[in-house]
C-alpha cells in the first residue's frame, strides 16, 4: 500500500512536470495558429502514457539505481579512505573507477531520450547513422566523463582545467570531423543526460565526496554532470571520423581490385 | 500488441546492462550474498515498466507534437511568433523543472557552506530564486538563438566554440564555489521531456524551411542549452563578487 501511495505522489509531480509544457504548446497550435491537431487521440494517450511512465521510472530510479549507486561506492572504496591522516593516493580508488565507468555506460545505454533521439536520427539519415553505433559511442562518452569527473574529485582537480582540456580536445575535432556530424555530437551530451543518468551520475558524486574527508561534499559533488554531457561529443565525433576513415580506406582499395 | 510485446523485450535488453554491471560487482568483485539485493527488484521492475511506457509516449506524442508545431509555426512565417515561442518554451520549462529546483537548493545550500551568504532562510530562498531564474533566462535564449540560427542558415560550430572560449574566460573571473553549479546547471535543464521537444521542433523547423537539412540543421539546439546556462551562471556569479 505504501507503494501506491509513494506511486500516486509522483505521479502528481510527473503531471506538474508534463501538463504545463503540453498544454502550452497545445495551446499555441490549437488556439494561437489555429490548426487542427492530426490523431488528437493519440497524443493525449502518448501524453498519459509519458506521465505514468515517467512516475514509474523516477520511483524505481529512487528505489533501486540510486540506493544501489550509493551502497557499491561505500562497499569499493579502499579501506583507509575515511582516515584523513593516511592520504590514500587516487590510483588506489580504481574499483571505484571501473565501477563509475560501467555504472553510468549501462545507465546511458538504457536512457530513454538517447534511444528515441537514435531511432530518429536513423530514420533521417536514411540509415547511414546506425541506433547502436550512435547509443554506444554517446554511452562511451558519458562512462569516460563521470570516470575522469571522479579522478578529478578523488585527486582534487579543479573543474575548470578538465573543461579546459574536453574543450581543446573537441574545438581540435571539429576542424577535423565530418561537417553533418557536427550538430549532432554537440547535442548528444545532453540527450544522455536525463532522467536515469543524472541520478546515477548524483549517486556516485555524492557517494564519493562523502567518503573522503577533505573534500566538502556540497562543493566538490558539483562538476561531475558537466563532463557528464561535454565528454560525448568527443566520443560521438571520434566514432564519425573511424566511420570516415574506414570507409576512405575502402573506397581507396575498391579501384585497385577492379 | 505486438509493438508493445517488442518493446517490453527491447526495454528489458536496454536494462540488462544495468544488472549486469551491479550482479558484477556486488557479487563477484565483493563476494556479497546475493539475497542483499532483493529490495532492489521492486524498483528495478519500476524502472523497467516506467522506460516501455514513457518511450512509448515520447514517439506517440511529443515527437509528432513538436514537429507538427515547428511545421505550422514555419509555414505561418512569422518570424516574431517563432522566437516569441521558443524563449516562452524554453524560459517557461527551464522555471518549472523539477531538478532543476532540487539543485538550485542544493546550490544554495553550498554557497552557505563556503561563506558566499548568509545562512538564513531567506537568503538561502533568493539565491535558489535568482539561480533558476538565470538558468531558466539562459535557456530561454538558447532556444531562441538556436531557432533563429535554423532560420538564417548560420553554421552552429562557432557559436558553440565560441561559447566554451567564453566559459573558459568566465572561469578565471567568477568565484570558484559558482564554477561547478554553474558548469553542472547546462546538463540539469536538459530533462526527458525537454530533449525530444527541442530535437522535434529543430527537426520540423529545418524540414519546413527551403534549403535547410534535417540532420545539419536541425540538430545543434540542445548544444546551445548545454553552453548557455554555463556562460549566464558563471556572468552571474561574477556579477553577484562585485557588487
Amino acid at each position: 500500500m505504501d507503494l501506491m501511495r509513494e506511486l500516486w505522489s509522483t505521479l502528481g509531480e510527473t503531471a506538474k512536470d508534463v501538463l504545463p509544457v503540453a498544454s502550452f504548446m497545445l495551446f499555441v497550435y490549437c488556439v494561437v495558429l489555429r490548426q487542427k491537431l492530426a490523431r488528437a487521440r493519440n497524443v493525449i494517450a502518448g501524453l498519459g502514457f509519458v506521465t505514468v511512465g515517467l512516475a514509474l521510472l523516477l520511483l524505481g530510479v529512487d528505489k533501486a539505481l540510486f540506493p544501489a549507486g550509493r551502497m557499491m561506492v561505500e562497499q569499493l572504496s579502499p579501506a583507509d579512505a575515511h582516515d584523513a591522516s593516511a592520504a590514500p593516493s587516487w590510483t588506489s580508488f580504481h574499483l571505484i573507477y571501473l565501477f563509475a565507468f560501467c555504472i553510468t555506460f549501462a545507465a546511458a545505454i538504457a536512457e530513454p531520450a538517447l534511444f528515441a533521439v537514435a531511432q530518429r536520427v536513423n530514420e533521417l539519415s536514411g540509415g547511414a547513422i546506425n541506433t547502436w553505433g550512435l547509443r554506444i559511442a554517446a554511452a562511451a562518452g558519458v562512462a569516460l566523463g563521470v570516470t575522469l569527473g571522479c579522478m578529478r574529485v578523488v585527486a582534487g582537480v579543479p573543474l575548470h582545467w578538465c573543461l579546459i582540456a574536453v574543450f581543446l580536445v573537441i574545438a581540435v575535432q571539429t576542424v577535423t570531423a565530418p561537417r553533418v556530424i557536427l550538430p549532432l555530437a554537440y547535442d548528444t551530451g545532453g540527450v544522455s543526460t536525463t532522467v536515469v543518468t543524472v541520478p546515477v551520475v548524483a549517486a556516485l558524486g555524492l557517494g564519493l565526496a562523502e567518503l573522503l574527508p577533505a573534500r566538502n561534499p556540497l562543493l566538490d559533488g558539483f562538476g561531475m554532470v558537466a563532463m557528464a554531457c561535454t565528454v560525448p561529443a568527443i566520443t560521438v565525433l571520434a566514432y564519425a571520423q573511424i566511420a570516415m576513415l574506414l570507409e576512405n580506406r575502402a573506397r581507396r582499395r575498391r579501384p585497385e581490385s577492379d | 500488441m505486438r509493438l508493445f510485446g517488442r518493446m517490453v523485450l527491447g526495454t528489458v535488453r536496454d536494462m540488462a546492462p544495468v544488472v549486469l554491471v551491479v550482479l558484477f560487482f556486488h557479487s563477484i568483485v565483493l563476494g556479497q550474498p546475493i539475497s542483499r539485493l532483493f529490495p532492489l527488484v521492486e524498483g528495478a521492475l519500476l524502472v523497467v515498466a516506467g522506460l516501455v511506457l514513457l518511450v512509448y509516449g515520447l514517439e506517440l506524442a511529443l515527437f509528432p507534437l513538436g514537429e507538427a508545431l515547428a511545421n505550422a509555426l514555419a509555414l505561418r512565417g512569422s518570424f516574431v511568433w517563432l522566437v516569441v515561442f521558443a524563449f516562452l518554451l524554453g524560459f517557461g520549462t527551464t522555471f518549472a523543472e523539477p531538478a532543476l529546483t532540487a539543485v538550485a537548493a542544493e546550490a544554495a545550500r553550498a554557497a552557505a557552506s563556503s561563506g558566499a551568504i548568509d545562512h538564513t532562510p531567506e537568503s538561502l530562498e533568493r539565491y535558489a530564486f535568482g539561480l533558476r531564474f538565470v538558468v531558466a533566462l539562459a535557456v530561454g535564449c538558447a532556444l531562441t538563438l538556436g531557432v533563429v540560427r535554423i532560420v538564417f542558415g548560420w553554421p552552429l560550430p562557432p557559436l558553440v566554440i565560441g561559447g566554451y572560449v567564453l566559459v573558459v574566460a568566465l572561469t578565471f573571473v567568477a568565484p570558484p564555489a559558482i564554477v561547478g553549479i554553474a558548469s553542472d546547471s547546462g546538463g540539469v535543464t536538459t530533462s526527458v521531456i525537454t530533449v525530444p521537444l527541442v530535437t522535434a521542433l529543430g527537426i520540423g523547423l529545418a524540414s519546413s524551411l527551403a534549403g535547410r537539412n534535417a540532420m545539419s540543421d536541425g540538430f545543434g539546439t540542445i548544444a546551445l542549452v548545454l553552453v548557455m546556462p554555463m556562460l549566464f551562471v558563471m556572468a552571474y556569479g561574477a556579477l553577484l563578487s562585485w557588487i
